[in-house]
C-alpha cells in the first residue's frame, strides 16, 4: 500500500500518493493548472512559472516540481496568481516572433493557446529588443527556428534524456540563452540522429520537419514523372487526428483515396514493404541462427536507431540486420521489377514515402540506398506534411470513400501492419521465422510478450523445443541500456529490435503533435498502437509470408529469400560514424 | 628558530597585491639586504586589513606604526629610518579621517577606523602569514578541531552553533545550526560538507579577504561541520576570479594534510576528513546553492527548486550541508569559546559579528567587522569617515542586487538582519555601497538591474525576460525617454519577478528597483515628467547655459570645449550649442565668472 | 601527521615568532635600544644583536626587542631601556655586549635590575 497523503487545492480535498507532484494531484483534484514547460514524464523544471501556485509560503511554488505534503492547502487561482500568469505570458510574447500567421503550428500552439485561455490581450505590453537568430535549416529531418523558441527545454530533456543523444542544450545565459548545438554548430554538425521526438514536444514553432511538400507538388505537376508514394503502417494510424478525428482511430482507407485524388499515378503500401523485410530478415535470422552468424541480431527498420547505433554503438554494427527498411525495399523494387512490368524507365519515376519519421529523410539522402544513381526513395514526407498537403488539395478527407491500394505491392498481412508499434518487427519475425524453421504452422500467432509501451520488453520463445531469448528496445535511450547489458555480458539474446523513438513509429518524430494537455492525460503510443494491433487482429492473413503479392515477387523475381537479387536490391551496410563532424 | 625583533607586516590581499604591495614586499627584501637586517627583520604578506583605501597597507611591529599608500620609492626611507635608526617616517604615517590627525605613535587598535570594529571573522586577517599554518596554530589555531573532536559528541557540536544563533553570512541568514542540524538528520552513505566562496555581489569582498588572510580559519571550520554531521568530504567553490585566496587556500589545504588535520583518523579519533577546491567560472548565480552545487557536479551552474533541500539531497544526490566563508569563519571561535560568548553579541536575533565592504562615496572604503546592531550611521560617519569632499549623504545600499537603497532617514536602524529586511533592503553578503547627492537613484537602480540582467541564468521567465524588460525601461527614463506608465509597469514587472522567479536572486533582483521607487520616487517622476535628474547625473538630461549677463567673453570655454560647442567673440557673452553639447562639464569647470550652470 | 602534543609545541614555538605583533603590553617585557647615529657610532647594534641571541637562547615568549631613536644623551650611548610590566622603566648605560647576559638573566628573568650598569650608577 503506497504512502497516500491528503491535501486540498482550492478547496477541493484529494489524496496523492506521496511523491505526486502538485500539478499532478491537482489533475486528480479536477483542477487545471496552466502550464508551458511542463511535458508529463519527460520536463518538470519549473521554468516557465506558468504553473506557480500559492501555498502560504514567502514566494509562490511551481506545481510542476512541488511535491504535494499531507495537509498542504494550496490556491491555484487567486487574482495575484492571474495576473502574475498573465504579466509571464506577456513578458514570453515580446521576446517571441508573433508570425502566428505563417506559423507552421499556428492553431496548433501550445502558447497561442494559453493566451487565448488567459486573455492576454496585448502581445506588446513590454516591447522591447529581441534576439534575431538564423534559422538552422541544414538539416534534412529537422529546422531549428531559435526566433520562436521560448525555452520551455523539452526538446533539451526529450533529446539528452529520453534518446541518450543529447546534442542540444542551453548555451549562453540570461535574456541572450538560447537552445543550441555546442560551439555555434549547426544540427547536422552534430550527431543529431535525426528522430524528430524535438519537434514532437516542442509547444511553439521552434522546431519544425524540414518541409519537402514543394518537391512533390512539384513531381506531381510534371507530366513527364511517373509519380508513386508509399505510406507507413504508422500513418493510418495517427493521419486523422489531423482532420479532427480521435487518437486510434484507422483511416487507411480514406488515405489510400487521398492519396489518389491528389494525383499519384501509383499508390502502394509500405506494408507490402514490411511483409517484404520480414521475408528476408527472418530469412537473415535464420541463417545466422543455423550458421553462427553474429548474434543477437538487431532490427534496422528506424533510421534514427541506425544513426544512432553507427554513432555511439559502433561495436554493434556487425550485429545490426542488413535489411533496407521497408520503405526503401519498396523504393528498390518500383525502381526495378516495377518499372520493368509498367515499361517505365526508373528514370521517370519518382518515389514519395509517407513516413511517420523525419530520419527517414535522411535514410533516404544515404548513398548506399539506391541502384545505378538513383535513389531507392526521392522524397520523404511525414505524417504532417501529408495533412497539410490534403488540406491544400481541398481534399474534405473525413468525408472520403475508403480506397484501396494498388496492386503488385498493395497488399499486405497484419504482421506488416503491427510493425508501427514497438515489438511489431519482433512479433511479425517471430510469426514467420517460427514456421521458417520448425516448418509447422504457429497457431496463436498473438505475442504478447513483447507488445505494451514499456521502454524494454524482454521475452523467452520456444521455437521448435529450443527457447529464443528476444528484447524489444523503443527510444534510443533504452537502446543504449539495452546494449549496455549486452556489452557487460549480463544480457544474452539471440535477437533484439529497437525503434528510435518511445513507443516505436506511432509516436515517431513526423506524427500529429500532441500537446501537453493530451498527453497528461492519455497514451499516445498505447493509443495510435491500439489502432494497428485491432488492423493486424482483423487482417484475413497474419504472417507475411502468406501475403499473395509476395509469393508471386519472389516466384516472379527475386527467387528466394536471401538470393543474389535480394541482396543486391532489399540489402545494405553500415558505416561506423565520428560524433563531431570538423 | 630565529627570532626576529621587528616584523614588517605588507598586506598581501587582492587590493593592496593590486596597488603593488607585491614590489613592495620584493623592495623590502632587497633594503633589508643592503643594510644586513635580514637576522634582525621578518617581513611576512598577510592577508586583508580591511582598510582598503589606505593601501597598499605596511604595519611595523613591534611598534604596530601604520604606514599607508606606500610606494616602493618610500622602502628605503622606512627601513633606513623605521629598522634600522627606529625613527618613524611621519610623513608615511595613515592619516585617520576622523580625527584628522597623523600620529605616529597611534596603534591600529586606536585608530578611528578599527576602534568600533570587533573582529572575529577577520582576527586573523593581517596578524599572521596565511601561507603558515604554525602561525595559524599559534593563534589557537585547530584547536577548536582538537576539543570538537576529542571532548564533544557530534550533537553537541551541533548544540552549540544552534545555541549561538549564528545565521548563514551570505545572505540568507538562515540559522546555521538548523542546517547542520538537518543534513545530521539525513540518512545516507555519504554525505557532504561545501563551503560557498563564489562572492559575487558587487562590491563585497569580505570571503576573499578571509580565505587569502585566513584559509586555515576555513578548513578547520569544514572540518568541524564534517565531523558534526557526518561527511568525510568537503569541496570549496571558490571563484576563479580570485586566484590569490585560490592559491592560499591550495597552500593550506596542503599544510594541514602534511599536518594530519585534514585525511584519515585525524587525532586519531577515527574521524576522516578531506577537502577538495572547485574552481566557479563567475557566474554570480553559482552563488545560489542549488545552483552552485550543480555547478560542482559539472553542469550548468542554473537553480532547482527547492524541495528537495540539500540536506536532503545536495551534491551527487547526497545530504549536503553548504555554508558560506564567512559563516565558517565564526564557526572555530565558537567551539573554543562557546555559543554564550557568541551569543552575548549583537541582536535578539541576530548574534555575533558581521563584516561588511564600505564602498562608493565614502572615506574609508575597506572591509569593517562590527558587532550585529550597530547602526547605519555609525559604519557610515565613524568608521567610513562619511562622504568624501563634504558631499551630502544621500542613501546607503546594502545587500548587493538583492538588497535596497537606504536613506537619511533610516541610518540610525541597528544593522541585523530583519531590521534591514523591514527597512526594505536586506543584509546580503555585506556590501555596503554609499551614495552621496551626486547620485542619481534612477541610474543606480539601473546599474543593478544591468548586474542582474548579466548574470541572470536564463533559465526561468520572469527573471529572465522581466529583469530585461525593465531595465529597458529604466534605460529610457533615464535617456528623458521616460513616459507616463513606466513606473507602474515597473512595478507590476517587479511585483511579479519578486513573486514567480525561481530561486532566490529571481525573486530579490527587483529589490533595488522597489526600494528606490519606495524612498525615491520623486527622482523616478522628475525624469519622467519634468525630463529633469535632480542629481545632476543623467547627461541626457543635463543642459549646460550661459549666463549672459555674468559671461565676460574671455573664451576660456570655447578653448575647452571638445566639441566646439560653444561659440561667442572676445568680450561678448558666449552660446553654447545643445545640439553639439557633450555634456562633459569642462567649461564650467573653467569659467572664472560662474556663468555656466546645468540643470 | 602531528599529535595533539607536537601541535602544541608547534603553537608555543610559533607564539615566541609572532608575539611582537600581538602580545599586549600589560605582560610584555621591553627592551629598547637606542639607535639613532649616536647610539650606532657607539656600538649599539651589537648590543642589540646580542639581547635578541639571548632572548632566543632562553627562549623567553614575552619580551620584544625594539629600537628608538635619540633620547638626547649622546654621552652615555650605547643606552638600552629595559621595562618590565608592572615596574618602573630600568635605563642601562654604555652598554657593551658582555653585559647583556646579566641584564637579561638578573632583571628581565629575576625582576632585579643591575643597578651598576644603570643611569644612576653612573651619573
Amino acid at each position: 500500500m503506497e504512502n497516500m497523503i491528503s491535501l486540498t487545492i482550492d478547496g477541493v480535498a484529494v489524496e496523492v500518493p506521496a511523491g505526486t507532484s502538485v500539478l499532478e494531484a491537482a489533475r486528480m483534484a479536477g483542477v487545471h493548472i496552466p502550464t508551458l514547460c511542463y511535458m508529463k514524464d519527460l520536463n518538470a523544471i519549473g521554468a516557465c512559472r506558468m504553473c506557480v501556485v500559492d501555498t502560504g509560503a514567502r514566494a509562490l511554488q511551481a506545481a510542476c516540481v512541488l511535491p504535494a505534503a499531507d495537509k498542504m492547502v494550496v490556491k491555484t487561482n487567486t487574482p495575484a496568481i492571474r495576473k502574475y500568469r498573465k504579466t509571464l505570458l506577456e513578458l514570453v510574447l515580446s521576446a517571441h516572433d508573433k508570425k502566428c500567421l505563417t506559423c507552421v503550428r499556428s492553431t496548433n500552439c501550445e502558447l497561442q493557446k494559453l493566451c487565448r485561455e488567459l486573455g492576454v490581450e496585448d502581445g506588446d505590453a513590454f516591447k522591447g529588443v529581441q534576439n534575431v537568430y538564423k534559422v538552422d535549416d541544414v538539416s534534412p529531418s529537422i529546422v531549428r527556428d531559435n526566433n520562436k523558441c521560448i525555452l520551455c527545454r523539452r526538446c533539451v530533456a526529450a533529446c539528452a534524456k529520453v534518446q541518450k543523444v543529447g546534442v542540444i542544450g542551453p548555451v549562453m545565459r540570461g535574456f541572450k540563452t538560447a537552445i543550441e548545438a555546442p560551439w555555434g554548430l549547426k544540427l547536422n554538425d552534430m550527431a543529431c540522429i535525426n528522430c524528430g521526438q524535438c519537434i514532437n514536444v516542442c509547444p511553439v514553432g521552434a522546431l519544425h520537419e524540414k518541409d519537402d511538400t514543394a518537391k512533390v507538388w512539384a513531381a506531381l505537376g510534371d507530366p513527364t514523372k511517373h509519380v508513386v508514394v508509399q505510406p507507413a503502417p504508422a500513418v493510418r494510424a495517427a493521419l486523422g487526428e489531423e482532420f479532427g478525428l480521435p487518437m486510434g482511430t484507422s483511416v487507411t482507407g480514406k488515405m489510400a483515396t487521398a492519396l489518389k485524388r491528389m494525383g499519384f499515378d501509383k499508390v502502394f503500401d509500405t506494408d507490402f514493404g514490411a511483409d517484404l523485410t520480414i521475408m528476408e530478415e527472418a530469412n537473415e535470422l535464420v541463417e545466422r541462427i543455423s550458421n553462427g552468424g553474429v548474434l543477437p541480431m538487431i532490427t534496422s527498420c528506424s533510421p534514427g536507431w541506425i544513426k544512432f547505433c553507427e554513432t555511439y554503438y559502433p561495436d554493434f554494427i556487425p550485429n545490426l540486420s542488413s535489411c533496407k527498411s521497408p520503405h526503401e525495399m519498396v523504393g528498390a523494387m518500383v525502381k526495378s521489377y516495377y518499372a520493368k512490368k509498367a515499361g517505365i524507365d526508373p528514370k521517370d519515376i519518382v518515389v514519395v514515402s509517407v513516413m511517420p519519421c523525419t530520419a527517414k529523410k535522411f535514410e533516404a539522402a544515404r548513398p548506399e540506398l539506391g541502384h545505378d544513381g538513383m535513389a531507392d526513395v526521392d522524397i520523404v514526407i511525414t505524417t504532417r506534411e501529408l495533412a497539410r498537403m490534403i488540406k491544400e488539395a481541398g481534399i474534405n478527407f473525413n468525408a472520403l470513400p475508403d480506397g484501396d491500394f494498388d496492386s503488385l505491392m498493395g497488399e499486405s498481412t497484419g504482421a506488416a501492419v503491427i510493425f508501427g508499434a514497438t515489438g511489431g518487427v519482433m512479433e511479425a519475425a517471430l510469426r514467420t521465422a517460427y514456421e521458417t524453421l520448425t516448418g509447422e504452422t504457429l497457431a496463436n500467432v498473438d505475442f504478447h510478450g513483447v507488445r505494451g509501451t514499456e521502454g524494454i520488453k524482454e521475452a523467452t520463445v520456444n521455437i521448435g523445443g529450443k527457447d529464443v531469448n528476444v528484447a524489444v528496445a523503443s527510444s534510443t535511450g533504452m537502446a543504449a541500456k539495452l546494449l549496455d547489458s549486452v556489452k557487460a555480458g549480463e544480457k544474452n539474446y539471440t535477437f533484439i529490435e529497437v525503434m528510435a523513438c518511445p513507443g516505436g513509429c506511432v509516436n515517431g518524430g513526423g506524427q500529429p503533435i500532441v500537446d501537453a494537455d493530451t498527453r497528461a492525460e492519455v497514451d499516445v503510443r498505447a493509443t495510435r498502437a491500439k489502432a494497428l494491433y485491432n488492423e493486424d487482429a482483423e487482417k484475413p492473413l497474419r504472417k507475411s509470408h502468406e501475403n499473395g503479392e509476395i509469393k508471386a515477387i519472389y516466384a516472379d523475381f527475386l527467387g528466394q529469400p536471401g538470393s543474389h537479387v535480394a541482396h543486391e536490391l532489399l540489402h545494405t551496410h553500415y558505416t561506423k560514424r565520428e560524433k563531431y563532424t570538423d | 628558530m630565529d627570532n626576529y625583533r621587528a616584523h614588517v607586516l605588507v598586506c598581501g590581499g587582492t587590493g593592496c597585491s593590486s596597488s603593488g604591495s607585491a614590489t613592495l614586499i620584493e623592495r623590502f627584501h632587497e633594503k633589508i639586504a643592503e643594510n644586513h637586517l635580514e637576522k634582525e627583520v621578518k617581513v611576512v604578506r598577510t592577508g586583508c586589513f580591511g582598510l582598503c583605501e589606505a593601501g597598499p597597507v605596511v604595519i611595523i611591529y613591534p611598534d604596530g606604526t601604520f604606514y599607508s599608500r606606500v610606494k616602493p620609492d618610500d622602502v628605503e626611507e622606512i627601513v633606513t629610518e623605521h629598522l634600522l635608526k627606529g625613527r618613524k617616517v611621519e610623513h608615511l604615517v595613515y592619516v585617520d579621517h576622523a580625527t584628522r590627525e597623523q600620529n605616529a605613535e597611534k596603534k591600529l587598535e586606536d585608530i578611528t577606523f578599527y576602534k568600533h570594529q570587533h573582529r572575529i571573522a577577520l582576527r586573523n586577517c593581517g596578524v599572521i602569514d596565511p601561507e603558515n599554518i604554525d602561525e595559524y596554530l599559534a593563534m589557537d589555531g585547530y584547536k577548536a578541531l582538537e576539543k570538537a573532536l576529542t571532548q564533544m559528541t557530534r550533537e553537541e557540536v551541533i548544540d552549540e552553533i544552534l545555541k549561538s544563533g549564528l545565521r548563514g553570512r551570505g545572505g540568507g541568514g538562515f540559522p546555521t545550526g538548523l542546517k547542520w542540524k538537518f543534513t545530521y538528520q539525513s540518512q545516507a552513505d555519504q554525505k557532504y560538507v561545501a563551503c560557498n566562496a563564489d562572492e559575487g555581489d558587487p562590491g563585497a569582498f569580505m570571503d576573499r579577504s578571509i580565505l587569502e588572510g585566513d584559509p586555515h580559519a576555513i578548513i578547520e571550520a569544514m572540518a568541524i561541520a564534517g565531523y558534526a554531521i557526518g561527511a568525510s568530504q568537503g569541496y570549496i567553490y571558490v571563484r576563479a576570479e580570485y586566484p590569490i585566496a585560490v592559491k592560499r587556500l591550495s597552500i593550506a589545504i596542503e599544510q594541514a594534510r602534511d599536518y594530519g588535520l585534514l585525511g584519515k583518523n585525524i587525532f586519531e579519533t577515527g574521524f576522516d576528513f578531506d577537502l577538495n577546491i572547485r574552481l566557479g567560472a563567475g557566474a554570480f548565480v553559482c552563488g545560489e546553492e542549488t545552483a552552485l552545487m550543480h555547478s560542482i557536479e559539472g553542469k550548468r551552474g542554473e537553480p532547482t527548486a527547492r524541495p528537495p533541500f540539500p540536506a536532503v539531497k545536495g551534491l551527487f544526490d547526497k545530504p549536503t550541508m553548504l555554508n558560506n566563508v564567512e559563516t565558517y569563519a565564526n564557526v572555530a571561535q565558537i567551539i573554543l569559546h562557546g555559543a554564550e560568548w557568541f551569543a552575548a553579541m549583537g541582536t535578539e536575533k541576530s548574534k555575533g559579528t558581521k563584516v561588511f565592504a564600505l564602498g562608493g562615496k565614502i572615506n574609508n572604503t575597506g572591509l569593517v567587522e562590527i558587532p550585529m546592531g550597530t547602526p547605519l550611521r555609525t559604519i557610515i560617519y565613524d568608521i567610513g569617515g562619511g562622504c568624501p569632499n563634504g558631499k551630502k549623504f544621500k542613501a546607503v545600499q546594502t545587500g548587493g542586487p538583492s538588497g535596497g537603497c537606504l536613506p537619511e532617514s533610516l541610518l540610525d536602524t541597528p544593522v541585523d538582519y530583519d531590521n534591514l529586511i523591514a527597512a526594505g533592503s536586506m543584509m546580503g553578503s555585506g556590501g555596503m555601497i554609499v551614495m552621496d547627492e551626486d547620485n542619481c537613484m534612477v541610474d543606480i537602480a539601473r546599474f543593478y538591474l544591468d548586474f542582474i540582467v548579466d548574470e541572470s541564468c536564463g533559465k526561468c521567465a520572469p527573471c529572465r525576460i522581466g529583469t530585461k524588460r525593465m531595465k529597458e525601461i529604466l534605460d529610457r527614463i533615464v535617456e528623458g525617454k521616460g513616459e507616463e506608465g513606466d513606473i507602474e509597469k515597473l512595478e507590476r514587472l517587479a511585483e511579479t519577478i519578486k513573486a514567480t522567479a525561481l530561486c532566490g536572486l529571481g525573486n530579490t533582483a527587483p529589490n533595488p528597483v522597489l526600494s528606490t521607487l519606495r524612498f525615491f520616487r520623486d527622482e523616478y517622476e522628475a525624469h519622467i515628467k519634468e525630463k529633469r535628474c535632480p542629481a545632476h547625473h543623467c547627461k541626457s538630461l543635463l543642459q549646460y547655459k550661459i549666463d549672459p549677463a555674468k559671461c565676460r567673453g574671455c573664451t576660456a570655454c570655447a578653448r575647452v570645449c571638445p566639441a566646439d560647442a560653444i561659440t561667442g567673440t572676445v568680450k561678448n557673452p558666449h552660446v553654447i550649442d545643445p545640439s553639439k553639447c557633450l555634456k562633459c562639464g569642462s567649461c564650467m569647470e573653467k569659467c572664472r565668472f560662474g556663468a555656466i550652470s546645468r540643470e | 601527521m602531528k599529535s595533539l602534543a607536537e601541535l602544541e609545541a608547534i603553537r608555543k614555538a610559533t607564539i615566541n615568532r609572532i608575539n611582537l605583533r600581538t602580545e599586549d603590553d600589560s605582560t610584555t617585557t621591553r627592551v629598547v635600544v637606542g639607535m639613532a647615529t649616536c647610539g650606532i657610532a657607539a656600538g649599539a647594534r651589537p648590543v642589540m644583536l646580542a639581547f635578541m641571541d639571548e632572548i632566543a637562547k632562553r627562549q623567553l615568549s614575552n619580551v620584544t626587542v625594539s629600537q628608538t631613536g635619540c633620547i638626547g644623551m649622546c654621552r652615555l650611548e650605547p643606552m638600552v631601556d629595559v621595562i618590565v610590566p608592572g615596574q618602573d622603566k630600568v635605563t642601562y648605560v654604555h652598554v657593551k655586549p658582555e653585559m647583556v647576559e646579566r641584564i637579561v638573566d638578573d632583571h628581565i628573568i629575576h625582576g632585579h635590575p643591575v643597578h651598576e650598569f644603570t643611569i644612576g650608577a653612573n651619573e
